[in-house]
């Protein structure tokens, strides 16, 4: 393990000029990820600047409705909060599908959209890895995927991104803010993760050096009707095969709002557009929802041993999208 | 003191708690690699990153002038070892352990240098620093069915048994089940992981280790370093586990090696990933049953083929139509052992070796003749219980499967049961329940111990156990207090020393009733001696014990433990998610020593067979030929949510030949789990998953029930 650098900032200028835009230093959330990068020889910072301490602890009313949460609010605490769960039930269901309450307690919102995706391949630096050493190739394209992507891969990397958390971000049009030494910025969700095409390795439209700084949530009135369905091998305590949160309003049998996004299928949170539009003013009925999910799961390239996928997802966006218009229905 | 029975209770049969727990839950007691050596260096293995191939050079020169470097041991400078010895069981030893001896490397995560430096840090750092230059060859490592270089191999047991006219008899059966079976490769992963640290003591070696035998480390490195057994002394006072990874492995010989070299104490711990290479692992089964049987049941053919993989420098046979030796007779009985070399680490012992994937296939291929037969599966089971052992032809002592049964139909409720498959829902969930047998031998190994009765009125036993987190310790204390009729807490028992001679190892579910054993034996001469006015001296009064003679007067007998095993699933069909709702295993396994530990021991083995049948999976990257997701992250085994309600039991069971009464618990409680939970999930959906583990996108693409 490489010998590193330690420096915990207390306010938003003081971490940036603490990083200095130096690429092998790296900021330090919960470090519920990035510790194990460090300890597995993935991550070698010649640096850590700490951001647990920044007044960044605050989940906030917007003007216009929605909620703002600071970047180190722990991943305990915006599942708990009252709004959040009031508002937004998906985001706080996803929040708790993931890891292990120690975890939850340690991990942030901003380390939580930059964590790395769990490919074994990515995590063993004796193996090729595009996402890890450019260029150096993907071995889970022949070799072992029963867990990778279906959707918006490439032959270059096939790994999926792991959060639960981003899902109903995804779903519920967050918007990332940063801080940059030049001033703050603004990314949606939507842009926040690069397309995989060649360049694996680059995983975010972020600035180099910028700090996240926090979340916004839009107002959503449909988001009060939402959940969050996480499938795994096991239990607890396992990252998702498929997901899905889904944010659903029938009015008189017809679907009038809805918000659908997939988890563990591709390399970002993926918002299912093409299925909303599909069921947008459609019957709310199975037969709408599976003829959505179609539609959405066509441009699905399955490898051999991840095509169950495909068949999970479409099961998974009936099975919620029924119950949301079940609970509505009562 | 006396003799004669007194009216004091005895401590045997009655729940303690363990006597280092306080200093367990304390952090007071010291794990192997924790406890502190003045002028300790530290010791990183670097594996081979090719699975076959030799070693062209290895640059050491930049890595030698890395801060705190000491040395870079590889097979250009280490010391020589000795390989061609008799090992535990007899044959040679697996040489994986012998490290540095030559440029071969045999399979992936093969040992090529040890860093040593100041801190661990420094040598980690310095470890993936080094670059070795390899010469790679083709590597051959699918394990499958039909692989052209299987051979039946004898293993624990011949490599054949045969009876009877196969064919015949599966022509004249009324129900036929012919099916293959396949686990795959499954890790110990004890939370420990294995440490060593090695240093010379006035011109002793000394080790301390996390091991199942330090006499067995001791004799190894004895030979391995051609030392007199006297000069080398193993300690291992608390382990974390071991489930038959913890014997002599790479890191001891490497810390030695360096100790040597040094002249100063060095550890080596392995990493989580190190572990899956290094450690040892349950081999991968093919396994094709065929079953015969009349209209009522009774067995007419049974055919258990097994295969499975070991290394190309050593032979490992996992053996897995063990059970099928015990379990059931029938007219023609042919049982087959084969083993396919590849180019991979050299499998070993875990938790219930061959019983455990075996007797998946088994219990699930009697699941499935019960289904055709339309019998109920414990029916089934009970019409087949044989007089005597089916190959050994030797009576049983005492084969209390029918009690294990009555007892946990009983409890788990399964006089309601409907065989109807893929009929009860509750939600999206699908329910369903199932049951299987479960046995494993009941042996023991020559110990010896030595029992003081102090000057103060207390005991001192001293035994070389090993106590892997069972509760040993704690057992022993109890046997020895009723022993010597004196209450627990006037006892005190060491362990995990090869200065106290021999004894055997933590394995096989022998050690508890090995150890008692000797210790019985010891106190009661003891006791002899001790007449009422004897006047215990300073140094107090010391007997010792050998089992060698006791054992070998046992009358020979198939000696087992038994098991009944339940367990009810929800099946989701939309996702493949399978949960365990409730599992309940009753025992027949000899004198419960503490039921509190004991309890722990049978629960833990059904946890792991919970493990075995939704979660464990060992994944092979081919075109490496290295593991995928070597750690705890990919590697799932039952999380607390995935255990709902595990419950254990047992019926009294008594061997009248048996001077100690005890069997083994450490192996039974995980035999035959998986199989009911297989079973359970085909009465759930109707569909038969025969390909552990039972997955989501198998359980998903399995799709609607077998025609």
């Amino acid at each position: 393990m490489r010998e590193f650098d330690y420096r915990c900032a207390h306010d938003v200028p003081g971490a940036l000029a603490l990083l200095d835009g130096d690429p092998e230093a790296r900021f330090l959330g919960g470090g519920t990820n990035l510790v194990d990068l460090m300890k597995t020889g993935v991550e070698r910072p010649a640096r850590l600047v700490d951001v647990r301490e920044l007044p960044l602890d605050r989940i906030e009313p917007t003007a216009d409705g929605g909620l703002r949460i600071g970047a180190t609010v722990t991943n305990s605490d915006l599942a708990a909060h009252p709004e959040v769960r009031r508002r937004y039930p998906a985001l706080t269901q996803a929040v708790l599908a993931g890891a292990s309450g120690q975890l939850r307690n340690m991990a942030t919102v901003g380390g939580n959209l930059l964590q790395r995706t769990r490919c074994g391949y990515f995590a063993d630096i004796t193996k090729p890895c595009n996402k890890r050493v450019p260029g150096s190739g993907c071995p889970a394209v022949e070799g072992e995927h029963h867990n990778h992507a279906v959707l918006g891969a490439s032959e270059h990397c096939v790994a999926t991104h792991p959060s639960d958390m981003g899902v109903a971000l995804a779903a519920f049009d967050a918007v990332v803010s940063y801080a940059t030494p030049d001033g703050p910025g603004e990314l949606p969700f939507g842009d926040f993760y690069l397309p995989v095409g060649d360049t694996p390795h680059r995983e975010t439209a972020l600035p180099p050096g910028a700090l996240i700084t926090g979340v916004t949530l839009p107002a959503v009135p449909v988001a009060a009707r939402s959940r969050y369905r996480k499938v795994r091998e096991r239990a607890s305590y396992a990252f998702a095969i498929g997901s899905v949160a889904a944010a659903l309003d029938v009015r008189d049998g017809v679907v009038h709002d809805v918000r659908l996004a997939f988890g563990a299928v591709a390399s970002r949170p993926w918002r299912a557009r093409t299925a909303e539009r599909a069921l947008t003013g459609a019957p709310a009925d199975a037969g709408t929802f599976a003829a959505a999910a179609d539609a959405e799961l066509a441009a699905a390239r399955p490898l051999p041993h991840n095509a169950y996928k495909v068949t999970l997802m479409r099961n998974l966006v009936v099975a919620e999208l029924t119950r949301l218009t079940e609970e509505a229905s009562r | 003191m006396t003799t004669a029975p007194t009216a004091r209770q005895g401590a045997v049969g009655t729940a303690h708690t363990r006597v280092e727990g306080r200093d367990k839950v304390t952090g007071a007691a010291r794990y192997a690699a924790e406890i502190p050596f003045p002028g300790l260096a530290h010791g990183w293995l670097v594996l081979s990153t090719v699975a076959r191939g030799r070693i062209r050079a290895l640059d050491t020169a930049p890595v030698l002038a890395m801060p705190g470097v000491r040395t870079v041991l590889h097979h250009g400078n280490a010391p020589q070892v000795a390989t061609d010895y008799p090992g535990l069981m007899g044959g040679k030893p697996d040489p994986t352990a012998a490290v540095f001896q030559h440029d071969r490397v045999p399979h992936p995560g093969w040992p090529v240098a040890l860093v040593v430096a100041e801190t661990p840090e420094q040598a980690r750092e310095a470890a993936e620093a080094l670059v070795v230059h390899y010469e790679q060859e083709p590597h051959d490592v699918v394990f499958t069915a039909d692989h052209p270089r299987a051979r039946p191999t004898g293993g624990f047991g011949p490599a054949v048994t045969e009876k009877g006219d196969l064919e015949a008899e599966l022509a004249a059966s009324a129900a036929v089940v012919d099916a293959e079976y396949t686990t795959p490769e499954e890790y110990h992963n004890p939370m420990e992981p294995h440490g060593a640290t090695a240093r010379w003591e006035d011109g002793r070696l000394e080790v301390v280790d996390s091991n199942q035998g330090t006499m067995w480390v001791a004799g190894e490195l004895a030979n391995l370093f051609s030392l007199d057994p006297s000069a080398v002394r193993v300690r291992s006072e608390h382990v974390g586990g071991g489930f038959g990874s913890k014997g002599v492995r790479a890191h001891q010989v490497a810390a030695v090696m360096a100790a040597t070299v040094l002249r100063r104490p060095v550890r080596v711990v392995m990493t989580r990933r190190q572990m899956f290479s290094l450690a040892g692992y349950r081999s991968p089964t093919a396994q094709r049953i065929r079953l015969g049987a009349d209209a009522d049941g009774r067995l007419r053919a049974l055919e258990h083929r097994s295969l499975s993989l070991t290394s190309t420098v050593h032979e490992f046979n996992e053996s897995a139509s063990a059970p099928s030796r015990v379990m059931y007779d029938a007219d023609a009985h042919h049982t087959v052992n084969s083993v396919v070399r590849l180019d991979v680490g050299t499998p070993t012992w875990m938790r219930a070796p061959g019983e455990a994937p075996g007797s998946f296939a088994l219990e699930s291929a009697l699941d499935e003749l019960a289904e055709k037969l339309g019998v109920d599966p414990i029916d089934l089971r009970l019409r087949n219980e044989p007089e005597r052992g089916p190959v050994s032809g030797l009576p049983f002592a005492g084969r209390n499967l029918s009690a294990c049964f009555r007892e946990g139909a009983r409890r788990f409720g399964w006089a309601d049961r409907d065989p109807r498959p893929g009929v009860r829902r509750d939600g999206r969930w699908l329910l369903g329940t199932g049951t299987a047998a479960a046995s494993f031998p009941a042996g023991a190994g020559p110990s010896t111990a030595a029992v003081t009765a102090e000057a103060d009125g207390s005991f001192t036993v001293r035994i070389n156990a090993a106590d892997i987190g069972t509760g040993a310790r704690t057992a022993l204390t109890l046997v020895a207090a009723d022993a010597l009729d004196v209450v627990p807490d006037r006892v005190r028992v060491r362990i995990g020393d090869s200065d106290f001679g021999p004894a055997m190892i933590a394995g096989g579910s022998t050690g508890t009733r090995s150890w008692s054993w000797a210790i019985r034996l010891a106190a009661a001469e003891l006791r002899e001696r001790l007449a009422p006015d004897v006047r215990v001296p300073p140094e107090g009064v010391t007997v010792r014990s050998d089992t060698t003679a006791a054992l070998g007067a046992l009358t020979q007998r198939e000696r087992h433990s038994y098991g009944a095993q339940f367990a009810e699933v929800a099946v989701d069909p939309a996702t493949g998610e399978v949960r365990v709702r409730r599992m309940l295993g009753v025992f027949a396994a000899g004198r419960i020593v503490n039921p509190l530990t004991a309890r722990g021991q049978l629960t833990g083995g059904m946890v792991w067979g919970i493990s075995m049948a939704l979660h464990e999976e060992g994944v092979r990257d081919r075109a490496t030929g290295g593991h995928y997701g070597a750690d705890l992250a990919s590697y799932h085994v039952a999380a607390h949510a995935d255990v709902p309600a595990v419950e254990a039991h047992w019926v009294d069971d008594h061997d009248p030949d048996d001077p100690v009464g005890i069997k083994g618990i450490g192996e039974v409680g995980i035999v035959g789990a998986a199989a009911a939970v297989a079973n359970a999930v085909w009465h759930a959906t109707g569909v038969r998953h025969r390909h552990l583990p039972i997955r989501p996108d198998r359980v998903l693409l399995a799709g609607a029930p077998d025609a």
